[in-house]
């Protein structure tokens, strides 16, 4: 039971850092409909910027405000360079033209940055502490405590800003949102902004963890069943999803994992991913938007 | 995505659909002349092995993902699960039944992955869109999962690098570069022409109709859902049969490794650079992926020599095919087949003018 309830702990703690990926691409997806594909590949340039800019002297501070000053500018570009002539387009377009993005990220990331991996340290302490009787890590506790917060401030500013309305007025229907005079580019913007600070975040929890390296930008394909599973529009359902599908890939890699060989991680969320695709294809919170035939 | 913008009568090109022209059946018996009874005997062991039979292979499973993506309107970023199931199926029929001719068991390997290819596709009759990317993404990872965790698949070999068996049809052997070379230029240009077919005839029409409004196919009595699975099947056998290729004509080992993501990816690439919903426009792709590298690399050497430094290579090429993935959605949907068409009808519209 001890031994269960400790996989159980492991596998929520890293649905945390699934979530904090999956909630970039809730994000984008609300106020555009787009499926970010380049929402990993952000994780990974946002962190190598970081932790390069550190080891080139910058304090810690310093080199967070460049990073989001550079993710930023990103968003801006984006939005200009590829969005806008986009506009109008088949969702799949929008999909491919974000893995465009993500190669192009990739490959600038590790042209400037180099491809080695570089360790970071956050100043907190990968210790494992007893909590009743189960071990868990003082800086898993953190990365939660960070989600935690980064979700609290998204959802004020979701619903009790300005901007927050119109972003939900343009999720909701964006020939209305631009009829009243919401500026759509400005949105754009801001939310790319958005994703790419969430980015950075998870980017710093998770390179502290395994070093920033280049298996960074794979996170995007642990992020896609998350989504699928909360919903592609819930900042509540990726968080649920990414829990769900961190404690459920760690239970079936070591209970049912050893039975077929193990290695079952890698697939096991599609499946279970494709199971809701059948069931309850618009996922836990999601609105009813998969078109049927 | 493929609306025929016909311009001014006298640049007015030959509609996509239409009948074969004089003109078409004139090119195709060149380029076949060319490829059979010149390329052999003019060409090096280079040429064939590094540039020739990856280029064929790379246009086989273009052509493959076009059928679905290009065609049939569904997206799938999984070929490369596809292959690896056409190669390892034609590596244990040739290797459990040894009795069997090769291209049977080429043949039999591309059923296999079609068999999957059906299986795969169920999901696209309750969903659509870019969801689909979810099932073609499970199939990719646990194909490979399958290869890799059961060494059954790689005869218990340990390495699980296997090289696989020599290509031989009926006595005669195909060992050599210009033998392999001729060997997959016969399969490619077979299946091409099967395809081309395929595309022109009433199937062809029913996937376009269920890629450009699968309502309106619906409603005038397509069959939707059974156009699709024949697409994803259609699809996955000339993604299998590009497989074993790949395995037993160009890189001579069968690996797990070699139909990982980025795989599928590239073949993605070779769709959209080349052309979505046109047959050539696999080729040309292909043409691209096999050979801008190769100019990239010789660049890099000589005038950019100070720019990108060897070890970037990989990097720059990365930015460049993202930047063309973007540039081309944007400005040529219809890709470099569709550029290459405009261009030409250009200079003959120019030609003409007194």
């Amino acid at each position: 039971m001890q031994f269960f309830l400790e996989v159980l702990v492991g596998g929520l703690l890293a649905g945390v850092m699934y979530s904090m990926v999956a909630i970039g691409f809730v994000l984008i997806y609300k106020a555009s409909g787009i499926f970010n594909f380049a929402q990993g590949s952000m994780v990974l340039f946002a962190a190598l910027t970081f932790v390069s800019l550190v080891e080139k002297g910058l304090n810690f501070w310093l080199a967070l405000a460049a990073t989001l000053l550079v993710m930023v500018l990103l968003a801006v570009a984006v939005g200009r360079l590829v969005l806008r002539p986009l506009v109008n387009r088949p969702p799949m377009v929008l999909f491919m033209a974000t893995l465009g993005l993500s190669f192009m990220l990739e490959g600038a990331a590790q042209w400037l940055w180099g491809a080695q991996v570089h360790a970071l340290s956050l100043g907190i302490e990968d210790r494992p502490f007893d909590v009743g009787g189960v071990f868990i890590s003082e800086f898993d506790l953190f990365a939660a405590t960070t989600a935690a917060l980064l979700v609290t401030a998204l959802s004020l500013a979701f619903n009790r800003t300005r901007t927050g309305l119109r972003l939900r007025a343009v999720a909701d229907d964006p020939l209305a949102a631009l009829a009243v005079g919401v500026h759509i580019e400005g949105l754009w913007a801001v939310v790319w902004s958005a994703a790419g600070a969430v980015a950075l975040v998870a980017g710093l929890l998770w390179g502290a963890r395994t070093g920033v390296q280049f298996s960074l930008s794979l996170i995007v394909l642990k992020a896609l069943p998350v989504l699928i599973i909360g919903g592609f529009s819930s900042i509540p359902g990726a968080i649920v999803g990414g829990l769900l599908v961190g404690a459920s890939e760690k239970l079936a890699e070591v209970y049912a994992g050893p039975l077929v060989g193990g290695g079952i991680e890698n697939w096991f969320p599609y499946v279970l991913a494709l199971l809701f695709l059948f069931y309850r294809p618009f996922g836990l919170f999601g609105e009813r938007t998969v078109q049927r035939i | 995505m493929n609306a025929s913008t016909l311009t001014s009568p006298a640049a007015a090109r030959p509609p996509r659909t239409g009948a074969v022209s004089y003109r078409s059946v004139l090119l195709a018996l060149v380029t076949g002349l060319f490829a059979f009874g010149v390329l052999p005997f003019i060409g090096n062991d280079y040429l064939f092995s590094a540039v020739l039979v990856p280029l064929l292979v790379f246009s086989l499973a273009g052509l493959g993902l076009n059928i679905l993506t290009g065609y049939a309107g569904q997206l799938s970023v999984g070929s490369a699960a596809f292959m690896a199931i056409g190669a390892f199926a034609t590596y244990n029929l040739a290797l459990r039944l040894p009795g069997l001719p090769l291209l049977v068991s080429f043949a039999l390997g591309g059923l296999l992955a079609a068999l999957f290819g059906l299986l795969v596709g169920l999901p696209s009759l309750r969903i659509k869109g870019f969801y689909l990317i979810v099932s073609t993404l499970a199939a990719q990872f646990f194909v490979q999962w399958v290869f890799v965790k059961f060494s059954w698949f790689s005869n218990d070999d340990a390495s699980g690098v296997i090289s696989a068996p020599r290509l031989q049809v009926a006595g005669i052997d195909f060992g050599s570069p210009a033998g392999r070379y001729l060997f997959t230029l016969a399969i490619v240009s077979v299946l091409t022409w099967l395809a081309r077919n395929l595309v022109h005839s009433a199937t062809g029409r029913n996937w376009m109709a269920v890629r450009d409004m699968d309502t309106a196919a619906a409603v005038i009595g397509i069959p939707t859902g059974r156009v699709k699975l024949l697409a994803f099947g259609v699809s996955s056998f000339y993604l299998g049969v590009a497989g074993a290729l790949w395995a037993f004509a160009y890189v001579g080992t069968v690996e797990p490794h070699g139909f990982d993501l980025a795989r599928s990816f590239q073949i993605l690439f070779i769709v959209i650079i080349g052309g979505m919903g046109s047959i050539a426009g696999s080729f040309i792709g292909a043409a691209f992926i096999v050979l801008f590298p190769v100019l990239l690399s010789n660049l890099a050497a000589t005038w950019l020599s100070g720019v990108i430094d060897p070890g970037n290579v990989e990097n720059v090429q990365k930015i460049v095919f993202g930047a063309l993935i973007i540039l081309f959605l944007i400005k040529e949907p219809d890709g470099l087949a569709r550029l290459l068409q405009a261009t030409w009808h250009r200079l003959r519209a120019r030609h003409r003018k007194p």
